[in-house]
């Protein structure tokens, strides 16, 4: 039974780009740790030779023509970003 | 004569034909509806504007006899679908100011069909809780009430269930990814309908778990939900899952006549512990279904018990990558930074300001299943389990199963905050019912059919074979009728 530690609450944060204080890593890990518990139920399941599921339905994707569909519209691309200028997205500095 | 906000959509349809009132009229009398409702927490987005426009429009259409099914009926867009122009937040922060500027494939077919929209329906952030009460407006209110408790309409779709069931729309859009629709419909004591998946195409619909999630309609009766998913439904080049076929008459599927369809009992969902008038219901519909000339079989779906824990890696799995997209860069919140944040401090403090508790924790789930050494041991596995729980109904069907019957929920709807205290694991244990369907990708839903000892509705569900919505509705149509389920909440809010 795998249990979820405060250091590997820090890590799956992190992963995940969250921020987590500190003090509510143990709350954390214990919460994933119960929910993980649950999931280990599927390990009484004999999978062997099943195959994981693609798609609930045995549908081709459908294919088009590799040409471009859509665009033209820089404005309404930005309207909803938080920071833009110049007609681009706006981040903090990631290069010195 | 009721009230024009009480009417079902066909009779609303055929009075509007008909030149009894216009669409302006059953428009303004939701509206109305809707302002003596705050209490209730239904719509997070109002929309009257928007409304009364399209109600003018519509009412033109119907004078030219240029008018489908849904022409002038006022219904609720659940906080999930982007809606041009209007605010589309998914009940959470990260998106606050969020404002799409194009339309959801299934609300944009409702409204060139002519329906009015009349707002944005409160729902779980993300779709992701069964009682409304992770949503950032706080949670919308059962208008069903027992005693002093505010009780929960259930979720994710609890704003559409609460609106449809209190008469503040005639119809509501939906979500369901392991119960969303059916959960909802059955503590409000409303009709909910999942399409088979890749029914109702998925572009615009704020995405949760793409393999599972699915659109469909609540309303008040089945007819209703015949008449919404037809405008609903149909292929959409942009959605790569939405399937190629044509949209039946749905409506027409309703004769009445389900003499010679045989009905699944899974022996597997009497669970212990069931509540007894649980039990008793579902072996009242059994008889009710028997007695309409349909064959009452006992069925096995051996790893029904699976479901639950396989949806819960697969669904957060999903989750946490759709969800990756909120990074404070392209739209919604983005939080304020201290001197020399950079770019990954950005990311990490908007999305714990933007996300809610039961988001985070998925979100952190789905990351560590998904992660390096875990995956074959967690996601692998629910997959490889989820192709067993769909051969498990494909067996039911080739035996000859038309339809399985189960109940929707396990109890019927509890108090708002009573939940709080105990750990995830038990709220998720909600879906019980709902999610093996999901899992297989097939249509259900959810009849209101009767109401437990305190005086609060309880649903039973109908499974159908993939594609084949019109038998289902037409079982479902005649569990209705018999189980004449007619109460109606009585106003307090």
């Amino acid at each position: 039974m795998s249990q979820i530690d405060p250091e590997t609450a820090r890590k799956v944060a992190k992963l995940a780009r969250i921020a987590v204080p500190d003090a509510d890593l143990p709350r954390l890990a214990q919460e994933l740790s119960g929910i993980l518990t649950f999931m280990e139920e599927l390990n009484a399941v004999d999978v062997t030779g099943v195959e994981p599921m693609v798609s609930v339905s045995p549908m081709r994707l459908k294919r088009r023509a590799d040409g471009v569909t859509d665009g033209g519209m820089q404005d309404k691309v930005l309207a909803n970003a938080p920071d833009a200028r110049e007609g681009f997205f706006t981040v903090p500095k990631v290069v010195e | 004569m009721s009230d024009l906000n009480d009417l079902s959509i066909s009779d609303a349809r055929d009075a509007l034909r008909r030149g009894d009132f216009t669409a302006a009229e059953l428009t303004a009398a939701c509206l109305t509806a809707m302002e003596g409702a705050g209490a209730l927490n239904a719509y997070a987005h109002p929309t009257p504007d928007i409304a009364q426009a399209r109600a003018a429009a519509a009412d033109d259409r119907l004078r030219t006899g240029d008018a489908p099914a849904m022409c002038g009926i006022p219904i609720g867009i659940k906080d999930l679908f982007c809606t041009e122009g209007v605010a589309s937040q998914a009940a959470s922060r990260i998106l606050q100011g969020f404002r799409p500027p194009y339309e959801s494939t299934v609300s944009r077919q409702l409204r060139d069909a002519g329906a009015v929209m009349l707002g944005k329906l409160n729902m779980d952030e993300f779709a992701m809780g069964s009682s409304n009460e992770t949503s950032v407006y706080g949670p919308a209110v059962n208008p069903w009430k027992v005693d002093d408790r505010r009780l929960t309409p259930g979720g994710s779709s609890g704003g559409s269930a609460a609106a449809v069931a209190a008469g503040l729309c005639l119809g509501a859009t939906g979500t369901d990814t392991g119960g969303s629709i059916r959960q909802p419909a059955a503590f409000t004591g409303t009709v909910g309908l999942k399409p088979t998946y890749g029914r109702c195409s998925r572009w615009g619909i704020v995405a949760f778990a793409s393999s599972l999630d699915q659109a469909g309609p609540m309303t008040r009766t089945v007819r209703d939900a015949a008449i919404m998913l037809g405008a609903m439904a149909g292929h959409d080049p942009r959605d790569s899952t939405s399937a190629d076929m044509a949209v039946p008459d749905f409506e027409a599927a309703l004769t009445g006549d389900i003499r010679g369809k045989r009905i699944g009992i899974p022996t597997e969902y009497r669970m212990d512990g069931m509540p007894e008038e649980i039990e008793a219901l579902w072996a009242r519909g059994a008889d009710w279904l028997r007695a309409a000339g349909a064959e009452v079989v006992d069925i096995s779906l051996p790893h029904t018990k699976y479901a639950l824990p396989a949806y819960y890696v697969i669904a957060p799995a999903e989750a946490s990558s759709n969800l990756a997209r909120y990074d404070g860069v392209r739209y919604g919140h983005r939080a304020a930074l201290a001197q020399g944040d950079g770019i990954t401090e950005m990311y990490e403090k908007t999305r714990a300001e933007g996300f809610g508790p039961e988001v985070q924790r998925r979100v952190m789930v789905g990351t560590y299943v998904l992660s390096a050494g875990f995956y074959d041991a967690y996601y692998n596995r629910a997959r490889k389990v989820r192709t067993l729980i769909k051969r498990d109904f494909d067996l039911a069907f080739e035996a000859g199963v038309d339809a399985i019957l189960t109940p929707t929920t396990p109890s019927a709807a509890f108090g708002l905050g009573e939940m709080a205290q105990v750990d995830p694991v038990q709220m998720y244990l909600n879906d019980i019912f709902t999610v093996p369907v999901n899992m297989a990708g097939l249509p259900g839903i959810a009849v209101p059919a009767g109401m437990d000892a305190q005086g609060l509705p309880l649903g039973l569900q109908l499974i159908g074979r993939p594609w084949e919505e019109g038998p289902l509705l037409a079982l479902a149509d005649v569990l209705e009728t018999a189980a004449g389920f007619v109460s109606r909440p009585g106003k307090w809010w």
